[in-house]
């Protein structure tokens, strides 16, 4: 427990906001943590374009034609158990063993591929039968939000190859730890946007 | 090979631009003559291109508004001459098509690159200071976020030689501003340029409000931090709950332009109103992020020159969150006409006469800061007190249009305009030109001169009153905005005491120039050599002017609100100043050139996308990557400052300050 630790559990330290600058590991996290929150924003912008749009299907296709559940559930465990190996790795990382952050990051890489590829699947079978993003409002929308958020899975992954070389060259050296930290939030960040993405888009289309 | 771009995308034959850009351009060849002649590149690059001192930023964002404000007026000088000119069968010198682009123009540099870098730059410089901490949270991200404004400030102006800028208005609506309507690559320009910057400004929010929140001396609390900071944690937060917004919209119409969708098209169910929802629940909050360092400007130059703590301190801080939280509350009264009924217009309607509640709050808070205060006449304090009547007025207008059947007959008309020009120039601008002349001092060390800086002042004062009440009244009488040419010679007289108004700021912004020429000249006779000008009350005036590259030597100890006041009370009683003071080593970030390299990668990116130059924008692209990832491999981020140099660096402050 750190010294800051102890002093807020004791009880009769000065309060947490008079005690000068935070260690840089929580100013990092609190950083983080307002960039997830705008990243969310714009997620919630692209729902609200989503919900308006949602209906707009210009005589094409609509969502209960198209989108398959049981496709999506699998997509849905593959992501949700790369959260959990996820989980792991960022504990292997705390604690400094470099064989299991390897493992488990591993593992989280392959299920974030996984759900890439059954993502980009089901994107290029709607391509193909007409129900592109130029096809009606609905799917422009459609498109864009689940886009984005694939994107984000991507940009995720090819993060993690560059913390895991990191930990190669640098080893776990504070800043890079830090960086786990908080490509650890944005893999979970991403988990619950998919929550949204899974109920509404999804689920929305069979209501 | 070099997609839409052809010899034919510069306006050779238009011979106002080529004119000029041709003396833009020969002013910059002779400035980077100059910088080669002297040598003074590498001075250049050390102390200010690499440098991430939140210092050294917040005066770079503060000449590029400075700059960009030259540019923008210079956009609202041709607009005010064309209406003086084009009445009934005159139909001036502008045609519409040109005319459509300095308007476009006009608004959106005025928003973006000039009322945004002035205020993050304010931000930028003071918060550490006031907040009495060596630097921001992230410094690198802090200089990554000016390069980007600076980029899109770059492909904003390159729009004026090669190819066209926007003809949409100020927020490109659509579906003008879908392909179908607007082929050109004028509003791709003006997509992808604030698309850059606007990336730019969200890093700087999240990094300022991590500042505010996370970085503050020993026991500055919530309860002692100066109201500036609590007017830009406000601020901040509003960029980060705000722009991600700006973002995501402009983003759908980049893909209804580019890829084909349809989010905001005619056809195929696409939504146009959507966009105009979408951006005003970013554009609201954005006249509140301008604003409220504003106010907080003035909550610090009324009670340092009224000599007072500030009047109802806690009341203030909540009318700034009031306010904060409001913002978000009332973006469908800019456009009630979309006919969304009585009762939603009702609703956005009475939410925005409730905004007038914390602001009246403040305006009295300051009225009674003054009263009964010992006040000394210098420059801010004419800008605060030229602020508090014209805003007030500003406010009043805006109360009316907030009344929706009032709103139907005064939408889109030249009293709308009078209104927001009358609450952005009488409060933002108002309030950075105090805060510049404020904290210039601190910056540079010398104070500016105060005799141009008032007349400075009154020729924005007057001029604001000329160009802008006339066009109050034009409005009523139904003149509308975004008009190049009118048949009511009615109009016309008042058009022409607006042009006599803007001259009279065009004289102010002159004069401008004039006062730093000549404060540079007697900055011997100005030195500020005690750090404290103006007889402060927060922290920034306890260090150096200017102050070290580490801010403070040993981080201040505070225990209430006006902190410096405090010590300074107590340095006349109790104890001398000559306390005996150990130094320890300070660590400070390292110039870092990421931003820089960055931002040219973002040029590259941004004008390959715009002319759909596709390999380039690759290059673009990948070259950025590799920047970040030099960055993630960089472990050497701070330099030490030996105790022996800050030691020595405070024995010579001391001796200075003796010596006053």
């Amino acid at each position: 427990m750190s010294a800051t630790e102890q002093a807020l559990v004791s009880g009769d330290a000065v309060p947490l906001s008079l005690r000068g600058p935070a260690p840089t590991r929580v100013v990092a996290g609190y950083g983080f943590w307002l960039f997830l929150l705008s990243d969310i924003i714009i997620f919630a912008a692209l729902f609200a374009a989503y919900a308006v749009l949602s209906g707009e299907t210009a005589g094409g296709p609509t969502a209960a034609d198209l989108f398959d559940k049981k496709h999506v559930l699998i997509e849905t465990a593959c992501l949700l158990a790369s959260s959990v190996t996820c989980g792991f790795g960022s504990l292997a990382v705390q604690s400094g063993d470099k064989s299991s952050t390897y493992f488990w990051m591993a593992i989280t890489f392959i299920f974030g591929v996984t759900f890439l590829s059954l993502e980009v699947s089901e994107f290029s079978h709607m391509l193909s039968i007409g129900a592109g993003p130029s096809r009606s409002a609905f799917l422009s929308a459609f498109f864009t939000l689940v886009g984005t958020h694939g994107l984000h899975v991507t940009l995720g992954l090819c993060w993690l190859i560059v913390m895991l070389l990191q930990v190669a060259t640098l080893g776990f050296q504070p800043m890079v730890s830090r960086r786990f930290f908080c490509f650890g939030l944005f893999w979970h960040a991403l988990d619950i946007v998919w929550i949204g993405v899974f109920t509404i888009v999804y689920l929305g289309a069979h209501l | 090979m070099f997609g839409r771009l052809s010899w034919a995308a510069v306006p050779f034959d238009v011979p106002v631009v080529m004119i000029a850009a041709g003396s833009v351009g020969f002013i910059i060849f002779c400035v980077l003559a100059l910088v080669t002649v002297k040598g003074w590149w590498p001075y250049l690059w050390r102390e200010w291109i690499t440098s991430v001192d939140h210092k050294r930023l917040g005066v770079m964002y503060i000449g590029l508004a400075l700059l960009m404000l030259v540019r923008g007026f210079s956009d609202a000088m041709l607009m005010r001459s064309q209406l003086a000119l084009a009445a009934g069968h005159a139909q001036g010198y502008l045609p519409p098509e040109h005319y459509d682009q300095i308007f476009s123009a006009h608004g959106t540099i005025m928003i973006f690159f000039v009322a945004m870098p002035f205020v993050i730059g304010l931000m930028n410089f003071v918060l550490p200071l006031q907040l009495g901490v060596r630097d921001v949270a992230f410094p690198v991200l802090n200089s990554i976020g000016f390069w980007l404004t600076a980029a899109g400030v770059l492909l904003v102006n390159v729009s004026l030689v090669v190819g066209e800028f926007s003809r949409t208005g100020w927020l490109a609506y659509p579906p003008l501003s879908e392909v179908a309507y607007s082929p050109g690559v004028g509003v791709d320009y003006y997509l992808w340029s604030l698309q850059i910057s606007g990336l730019g400004t969200l890093l700087s929010g999240i990094n300022l409000t991590t500042t505010i929140l996370k970085l503050r001396a020993p026991g500055v609390g919530y309860r002692q931090m100066p109201i500036f900071c609590w007017t830009a944690l406000a601020s901040n937060l509003l960029i980060v709950a705000a722009f991600p917004i700006l973002t995501a919209t402009f983003a759908m119409l980049l893909l209804d332009r580019y890829c084909g969708f349809h989010f905001f098209t005619n056809e195929l169910g696409g939504n146009p109103m959507m966009y105009v929802n979408l951006i005003w629940s970013w554009g609201h909050p954005e006249v509140y992020i301008l604003i409220l360092p504003a106010f907080g400007v003035f909550s610090e130059v009324v009670a340092t020159f009224s000599g007072k703590p500030l009047f109802g301190r806690r009341s203030m801080v909540m009318a700034t969150m009031v306010i904060c939280v409001l913002s978000f509350l009332v973006w469908l009264h800019h456009f009630f006409t979309m006919g969304a009924g009585a009762d939603v217009n009702a609703f956005f309607g009475v939410m925005t006469m409730l905004i007038a509640v914390p602001t009246g709050v403040k305006v009295f808070n300051w009225l009674f800061t003054l009263y009964g205060g010992r006040i000394r006449f210098t420059t801010p304090v004419y800008w605060a007190l030229g602020f508090m009547v014209t805003f007030v007025i500003g406010g009043m207008t805006g109360v009316l249009m907030a009344i929706p059947p009032a709103d139907f007959v005064l939408h889109n008309s030249l009293f709308l305009i009078a209104h927001f020009h009358n609450v952005i120039i009488g409060g933002v601008v108002f309030g950075v030109m105090a805060g510049i002349t404020y904290w210039f001092p601190k910056a540079f060390g010398f104070t500016l001169n105060e005799r141009l800086g008032k007349a400075v002042f009154w020729c924005w004062f007057f001029g604001f009153y000329l160009a802008f009440m006339p066009l109050y009244v034009l409005g009523l009488m139904g003149a509308t905005r975004r008009m190049q040419h009118y048949s009511n010679l009615h109009w016309q007289p008042l058009m022409l005491v607006a042009l006599a108004g803007a001259l009279l700021i065009l004289l102010g912004i002159a004069l401008t120039g004039v006062q730093l020429a000549v404060s540079i000249r007697q900055r011997e006779r100005n030195r500020d050599l005690s750090g404290d000008p103006w007889n402060g009350r927060t922290l920034e005036w306890s260090t150096p002017s200017p102050p070290p590259v580490w801010n403070f030597s040993q981080l201040p100890q505070v225990d209430r609100a006006d902190a410096f006041w405090a010590m300074k009370q107590q340095r006349g009683t109790a104890q001398g100043p000559n306390l005996k003071r150990t130094y320890q080593t300070i660590h400070v970030p390292r110039n870092n050139p990421t931003g820089f390299f960055l931002a040219f990668c973002a040029v590259l990116l941004g004008f390959s996308l715009i002319w759909h130059i596709w390999w380039s924008a690759g290059l673009g692209l990948v070259g950025a990557i590799v920047v970040c990832l030099r960055q993630a491999w960089r472990t050497d981020g701070e330099i030490e400052i030996p105790a022996e140099k800050v030691a020595a660096f405070e024995r010579l402050h001391g001796l200075k300050e003796a010596a006053v």
